[in-house]
């Protein structure tokens, strides 16, 4: 069945949408990550204007992760407290990012910027998680107790506030400064900065992975409603036709992916999301180097 | 009833150049095209006729051209190019008007029956519509933006050159469809029918397919454009609504 896209002006089959729309729900409702990183890509690819592809996903994201909130405040796994001092952060840093973002656009190369950050972020933080996780399944296996609540230098800075739900008695500042380094990131990006926040949140706060995910689906909401409202303002690209397909999918999607997520061990959780922001590293690594097909591209302007 | 009315206004006679012994009749089978929600392209059939006074001047075969041109918006074109291993944006040239769609069926080969100077004159063939003046100096083969331009709007069906896609009976009566893709832009769509002899326009005839988004698509779009703000909080509403929907559904499904 095809649906012309009002804002987009293209047509597309709303099955695909859906069904797009439902996968990346569940990797969302697993993994606690908005699942930007990974449609944006998969719009580009059915043939939605960039621009259109970026705005509505935030509008997605919305959806699918308040959905996967509501299910993690029912088992009491959402830190309100953690979730407030990064959503600080995160506000100071997505208008941070935008005043970057649009220096970089003046100089004309926000889109290999954009590729290069992805890259180099997903490729990092992949590799850590996957070596990272690797380590606790064989740990586990060989009968040893994983060691919860190292002690660094993250708690010898003043400020101290106790995070109750995650278990932590720890300064404001590294979750502030978090928040700033997403938000960033986020705006630059275009993405809800999940598959950045929550290996922070586990390996530089040490708050445990089951909180990790429901926190930041609550951080995340603010920040792509926050993003929304400034693509319809400003560029009004927000397609209200794809985004209601994206989201029927997305949000049904991201309570299966809830109550899989649930049911998983930890480690199996993060060595999975680890292989996950390797594939998609290195598809973008290869657009990269590899010659693409057609070296022209077209891009409208002043219309 | 309003395709009925419309079909009947477009059988308009029009004394388009001055003392030609030829001239086009005209009719389209739409001279609107809705885009409603379910939009998936459209055809359109055009058709006529060759009303002349005098015997069908003997020589060289009576040939047609028809043109269907979208709206000209610029269009920048960028260029990528290796730098430190990996694929760059580097150079990029702006098209000074390039129609959205433009379509061009012909009742023969196109170099055959269309002359160069007849072509400049008339700006009928894709390279002719696209207008592109002052590439930076910096770039020295600025016509390979705009073959690129044609070639990637080629590849998705918004540029055609149909060659013999318009039959001729007689010498009088012709007609021809015109397929218009799903990714359509509002607007006017110029439509131009050439007759052609020995390579030169004999007569011309234009009129203007309109392409408007309709119910529920014009609505959303209006609202996008004029009440952004309004619009944007109905997005999130939308998404919220969604989210605690499916979050309600799902709750009462497991009890």
């Amino acid at each position: 069945m095809q649906i012309y896209l009002p804002i987009a002006e293209v047509s597309v089959n709303a099955f695909l949408l859906l069904g797009l729309g439902g996968i990346v729900g569940i990797l969302s409702g697993m993994f606690g990550v908005g699942g930007g990183f990974l449609m944006t890509p998969l719009l580009f690819f059915i043939g939605i204007p960039p621009a259109v592809a970026v705005a509505t996903e935030a509008n997605q994201i919305v959806a699918s992760s308040f959905s996967g909130v509501l299910a993690h405040f029912k088992r009491k796994t959402v830190d309100l407290r953690m979730g407030t001092v990064l959503l600080v952060g995160g506000l100071v840093g997505a208008a941070l990012g935008v005043m970057v973002f649009n220096y970089l656009k003046a100089q004309g190369q926000v889109d290999l910027l954009v590729k290069l950050c992805y890259v180099v972020f997903l490729g990092v933080i992949g590799g850590l998680m996957f070596i990272e996780s690797l380590k606790a399944i064989r740990n586990t296996k060989r009968g040893k107790a994983p060691k919860r609540k190292k002690h660094n230098w993250i708690h010898g800075l003043p400020l101290k506030m106790r995070f109750r739900v995650s278990g932590l008695y720890i300064s404001v500042i590294p979750p502030l400064i978090v928040g700033v380094a997403v938000g960033v990131l986020a705006a630059i990006m275009g993405v809800g900065g999940g598959f950045i926040m929550v290996p922070a949140m586990i390996y530089l706060l040490g708050m445990p992975t089951k909180v990790v995910v429901g926190t930041s689906l609550f951080q995340i909401i603010f920040v792509t409603a926050f993003t929304t409202m400034l693509h319809a303002t400003t560029n009004f690209t927000v397609d209200i036709v794809l985004a209601v397909l994206l989201l029927v999918g997305g949000v049904v999607g991201a309570q299966i992916g809830t109550r899989i997520g649930i049911k998983m061990k930890a480690e199996q959780l993060r060595i999975l999301l680890a292989i996950m922001v390797l594939v998609v590293c290195g598809k973008l690594a290869l657009e990269l180097l590899l010659q693409p097909a057609e070296l022209y591209s077209i891009g409208t302007e002043g219309h | 009833m309003r395709g009925f009315f419309a079909m009947i206004s477009c059988w308009v006679l029009l004394a388009s150049v001055a003392g030609a012994k030829e001239e086009v009749v005209l009719g389209l089978s739409r001279n609107t095209v809705s885009i409603t929600t379910n939009f998936d392209g459209s055809e359109i059939l055009v058709f006529g006729a060759v009303k002349r006074e005098t015997p069908i001047p003997a020589g060289s075969d009576l040939e047609v051209i028809v043109t269907v041109a979208g709206p000209s918006y610029p269009v920048l074109v960028r260029r990528k190019e290796k730098r430190f291993g990996i694929w760059v944006n580097t150079d990029a040239v702006e098209v000074d008007r390039a129609p959205s769609f433009y379509a061009i069926n012909t009742s023969g080969p196109l170099d055959d029956i269309l002359s160069a100077v007849e072509d400049q004159r008339h700006k009928i063939t894709i390279p002719q519509a696209i207008r592109s003046v002052g590439a930076p100096q910096s770039i020295s083969d600025a016509g390979a933006f705009t073959q690129s331009l044609i070639r990637i709007r080629k590849k998705s069906n918004l540029y055609q050159r149909n060659e013999g896609a318009v039959t001729v009976e007689e010498q009088t009566l012709f007609r021809t469809s015109v397929t218009l893709p799903a990714a359509l832009t509002e607007g006017g769509y110029d439509t131009r029918i050439y007759l052609m002899r020995g390579g030169s326009v004999v007569a011309q005839y234009e009129t203007i397919i309109d392409v408007r988004k309709v119910g529920l698509e014009r609505w959303l779009f209006k609202l996008s454009r004029e009440q952004s703000l309004i619009y944007g909080l109905l997005s999130l509403a939308i998404a919220i609504a969604a989210g605690w929907g499916a979050s309600a559904v799902f709750g009462l499904l497991r009890r």
